[in-house]
């Protein structure tokens, strides 16, 4: 029966799920650790061998890692930080957007090359004088210096044109007999249009926003203004290393969002990369 | 006269109004690229011809960073070990590009359950570096405790020390970087493998080619330019790597760590070196441009193209 048809794909489906479910539980491991940790008392976590499960499961590392540094301000930070450059992303690249995908004006190519300069061009290499103008600006540990520099982002542009084009222009020549302006056409008809790519883009920049190290490193200061990424960093170094029970209890707080928040739009996030290669941090 | 004013207006009218109009578009992305893209970077330049140690003023020294970069005892052994260390970091690369197009082969097949998979291979991808080199740091613990050293003397190996020994800090890096990069890797690669036509491998498989064959003859040459894409991206990426030196290593053991991004930081926000800081970042500057150049020509932007 073996060289059956049947048996033979049966063979092969058994045999890839065993490939395929070690792999991904090696690959959740390190989350698995986590949390495990997480849950531990110190008399626990100091044993070898280290057991996956905990004895007794301390839920108070919880409580403790989050008092034990000013992590809901963290939290205000992040948020605040993500989702005021996301809405700014938003209004800039579609506007931008708009002028590259449905006028016509002198310029254009000179400005399309412009934009798609920008793309080669990092933060690892503007850094220091990125960080001497907003000295000059006395911007320095301030919420516009979280935000400010990342309100334009070239590849948002792209994305929302390339969509942008492909709406028909027949839409145009129905506004204008409307008398309806520039700017009311694209907030009242091509925006709710493109309603796919305004996600994806939100997607893109409120994770790479929420994710971002290097900027907010150098240029906040101050406990009170550092974004959750910086406080995690600084919570562990500072403790002396030693509350892994702690830190990984803050650790699961400070990715836990993000996790959520990937599982529920992970369709079109995953969508997004594939079709622009595009991702967030 | 009046025909002139009206062939102004009309002028206005077709591509003066529309052009003012799109600058007026524009003009927001513009304010930000101007201030923190274009100035920045042309003042990169200049800084990086002069002597500027903070709090003090620049002074104007002309090629000095650069000699210091590249011919100084202490200057250029320090600056061409954080190159060497960059592009050893970057040999992550291909072994994260071998395991992710093994599992996005596996993932390119019509079973169920193949989301879920993906959902779990993503994850560490969306997850902070932050966070992540937390984790590593404490599964990378050199007591016994560690779990990597818990499952190596369980092997009947002796313990490591990880992070805290020179030779092993840059291979423990790569290894956490293939595991957190591999997400991305997959999902790019699995857009490649579905977008070769099926009937290729049908009419392959007619003519009798085995699935080793079908793979080097067909899946291969058609996943070039993915494969492309995704080694120069990983590159460029490996080249702009800091969160998890700062988090992990601060560089060390004895700089074994510090990567060009890392020493550009060191200078700039430790040692409060801007005119050095600056000559570094000018030279990763053309690093990166050659880079993206390379990537350019061969695949073309995804943007343009897609």
């Amino acid at each position: 029966m073996w060289h059956s048809k049947r048996a033979r794909r049966i063979a092969f489906a058994i045999f890839w799920y065993v490939l395929l479910g070690t792999t991904a539980v090696i690959v959740m491991l390190p989350y698995i650790w986590m949390i495990s940790t997480s849950l531990k008392g110190p008399g626990e976590i100091f044993t070898y061998p280290p057991k996956l499960i905990p004895r007794a499961w301390r839920f108070q590392n919880y409580v403790e890692a989050w008092n034990a540094a000013p992590f809901g301000r963290y939290f205000f930070n992040s948020a605040l930080v993500a989702l005021v450059v996301t809405i700014g992303q938003l209004i800039t690249c579609s506007l931008a957007a708009f002028a590259f995908a449905r006028m016509e004006f002198k310029g254009k190519n000179v400005m399309f090359a412009l934009f798609l300069s920008t793309t080669m061009i990092s933060t690892q290499v503007t850094l220091v004088p990125s960080y001497l103008v907003l000295k000059a600006l006395n911007w320095l540990d301030t919420y516009q210096a979280l935000i400010v520099p990342f309100l334009a982002n070239a590849f948002g542009v792209f994305m929302m044109r390339q969509y942008f084009m492909t709406l028909p222009r027949e839409l145009e020549d129905a506004a204008k007999l409307d008398g309806c302006g520039r700017l009311r056409f694209l907030w009242q008809i091509v925006l709710p249009l493109s309603k796919p790519i305004i996600a994806s883009q939100a997607l893109f920049a409120f994770m790479s926003n929420w994710n971002a190290y290097l900027w907010p490193l150098i240029v906040t200061t101050s406990e009170h203004m550092r974004t959750l990424q910086i406080g995690l960093r600084y919570f562990v170094s500072q403790e002396g290393g030693t509350q892994w029970g702690l830190f990984m209890a803050a650790t699961v707080f400070v990715s836990l969002p993000i996790v959520i928040f990937y599982l529920i739009v992970q369709k079109s996030f995953i969508e997004g990369i594939a079709t622009t290669g595009i991702k967030g941090a | 006269m009046r025909k002139e004013e009206e062939r102004r207006r009309s002028w206005w009218h077709q591509w003066g109004e529309e052009t003012f109009a799109a600058y007026l578009f524009l003009l927001p992305s513009l304010v930000i690229f101007a201030v923190f893209v274009f100035f920045p970077l042309f003042f990169s330049f200049y800084a990086s011809l002069t002597r500027w140690n903070l709090p003090f003023k620049p002074s104007f020294i002309g090629p000095g960073n650069y000699r210091y970069l590249f011919t100084d005892p202490i200057g250029a052994s320090e600056f061409r070990r954080s190159i060497w260390n960059s592009f050893y970091y970057a040999l992550g690369v291909p072994l994260n590009m071998a395991i992710s197009l093994a599992v996005a082969l596996l993932l390119n097949q019509k079973l169920r359950g193949v989301s879920l998979f993906r959902t779990a291979y993503f994850l560490p991808t969306i997850t902070s570096t932050a966070a992540i080199s937390v984790i590593w740091l404490w599964i990378y613990h050199p007591a016994d405790y560690g779990l990597l050293n818990s499952i190596l003397m369980r092997l009947g190996l002796s313990p490591l020390r990880w992070l805290r020994d020179p030779h092993l800090a840059m291979p423990a890096l790569i290894l956490m970087g293939v595991w957190h990069g591999m997400g991305y890797n997959i999902v790019i690669f699995l857009a490649g493998l579905q977008a070769i036509p099926t009937h290729l491998y049908e009419a392959a498989e007619i003519d009798g080619a085995g699935s080793w064959a079908r793979f080097w003859k067909i899946t291969w040459p058609l996943l070039g330019p993915t494969t492309f894409y995704v080694l120069v991206i990983g590159i460029i990426n490996s080249l702009k790597a800091f969160t998890q030196m700062h988090v992990m290593t601060e560089g060390g053991p004895l700089g074994a760590t510090t990567t060009i991004t890392y020493y550009l930081y060191q200078q700039a926000f430790e040692n409060f070196a801007m005119g050095r800081a600056s000559a570094v970042a000018c030279v990763l500057f053309v690093l990166l441009f050659v880079l993206t150049l390379i990537q350019f020509k061969v695949v073309g932007s995804r943007i343009h193209y897609e």
